[in-house]
């Protein structure tokens, strides 16, 4: 039995192809120089599978981190139709989180093991997560700048050469939408409000700009795994391309917000036809990614005890559905 | 890590269709797991249709699917292939002539 999605293919090392093997290899090669789709139950190298599991389970834990710093704010949202929104947006990254662990699983490696890796801290997620959510504020920077470059990010990966993939994305991409609106329209009424909710604003946008930039990851010399990413046809964009095109998207956005993008630097260069921008701290990136940004221990606490606390609730489905098939099951023996 | 390590064994997978209005066919949406049918169907509607994206889900258990092998390359599908004369556009005669 071949089911669509449960499968565990072996892996053929790309070393040493036999006949078949490289016949499988030159298949998939057509593939890709077609841009066509991969599917989960295709032949394809090592490399591939391994590079796709690690992308799409890590982009999975940002999902699910990625919660954190938002839900913290849900108790506090200044109005009842704010807490509507945020706890609907809260939801959707839960959502995002459950469409990639399914579309990563197609891969082979199941949804237990990826989030273990993501529990005993083997597996990345955006770093951008570990940074706090301070004022209501921040949830309007988040939505505006993270989702927005999340989207920046995601569009292009709708299509991603793994079939499972790009629809997980293209279901992510439809939902992100409102994220980044309700962002910006928290920003555009703190900006529109008294001078100290104006600078609560621009406070909010001063701390997530330049993060918000480097979710792009970093810049194209410093990104040697990029290439073969592009020559699969995962990645269509490189990280500055994309980088540069969401800097161009965010100066006008900012303008109709009347607050202004923490980068002396940033200017309109009429021959590139885009806005030159300045150089990004690398080395605080480098830091936060490697577990010393502000709030790296306590999300992983939080996900570890939100996980151990679960487990009641996990026992008790299963034992239910235990014993609801073991009842129907005398029944008919009956 | 005893703690978080135990209680893994996991629930079933299941794969989950969706009709998105009536009159259309359920299509395949994506999966989830859940430990029973009841449980995987009300997973399904949080997690595929916040936004009114269905009229009516269905959950089967991924490994009921039976599914047609990729390595096979066409083979499967080979007696369709060769046959444009299943298809109108094989008949061009009728040029110009209305309605048919
Ligand atoms: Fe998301
Ligand atoms: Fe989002």
């Amino acid at each position: 039995m071949n089911a669509p999605q449960a499968d565990h293919l072996k892996a053929v090392s790309d070393a040493a192809l036999g006949e078949d093997e490289q016949a499988a290899q030159n298949y998939f090669d057509q593939l890709i120089s077609e841009d066509s789709r991969v599917e989960p139950r295709d032949w394809m190298p090592e490399g591939y599978r391994k590079t796709l599991t690690r992308q799409v389970s890590q982009h999975a834990h940002s999902e699910i981190i990625g919660m954190q710093p938002e839900a913290n704010w849900i108790t506090r949202a200044p109005s009842l139709k704010r807490k509507a929104i945020l706890m609907a947006k809260v939801q959707d990254e839960a959502g995002h989180g459950l469409y990639l662990y399914s579309a990563a699983e197609t891969l082979g490696t199941p949804r237990d093991v990826l989030n273990q890796q993501l529990l005993d801290g083997k597996a990345k997620y955006s770093s951008i997560f570990n940074y706090p959510a301070r004022t209501w504020a921040d949830i309007g920077a988040i939505g505006w700048l993270v989702d927005g470059a999340a989207i920046c990010n995601q569009v292009p990966l709708c299509r991603a050469s793994y079939g499972p993939y790009g629809r997980a994305m293209v279901r992510i991409c439809k939902e992100e939408s409102f994220h980044q609106r309700q962002g910006w329209e928290i920003l555009y009424e703190l900006s529109h409000g008294t001078p100290e909710q104006k600078q609560m604003a621009q406070d909010a946008v001063n701390r997530f700009y330049g993060p918000a930039l480097q979710m792009f990851g970093p810049p194209d010399e410093d990104s040697p795994n990029s290439k073969q990413s592009m020559a699969w046809n995962i990645k269509r964009f490189s990280n500055d391309e994309l980088r540069q095109r969401f800097v161009d998207m965010m100066v006008p956005q900012a303008e109709a917000l009347g607050l202004t993008l923490p980068d002396p630097d940033l200017k309109w260069n009429e021959e590139r036809g885009h806005y030159d921008y300045g150089k990004l701290d690398w080395n605080e990136f480098k830091s936060v990614i490697s577990g010393h940004g502000p709030c790296n221990v306590q999300r992983m606490q939080r996900r570890r005890a939100a996980h151990s606390e679960g487990a009641w609730v996990r026992e008790a489905a299963a034992e239910y559905a235990r014993k609801m098939e073991a009842h129907n099951a005398e029944l008919i023996g009956a | 890590m005893s703690d978080t390590t135990q209680n893994t064994r996991e629930w079933p997978l299941w794969e989950v269709f969706v009709r998105s209005s009536r009159g259309l066919s359920h299509v395949h949406a994506g999966s989830l797991h859940a430990p029973d049918a009841t449980m995987a169907l009300r997973n399904a509607r949080d997690l595929y249709t916040r936004r009114n994206e269905g009229t009516s889900v269905w959950v089967v258990p991924s490994d009921a699917i039976l599914s047609s092998d990729p390595d096979h390359k066409g083979g499967f599908f080979e007696s369709a292939q060769g046959k444009s004369f299943r298809h109108a556009t094989y008949y061009t005669k009728s040029e110009g002539v209305k309605h048919l």
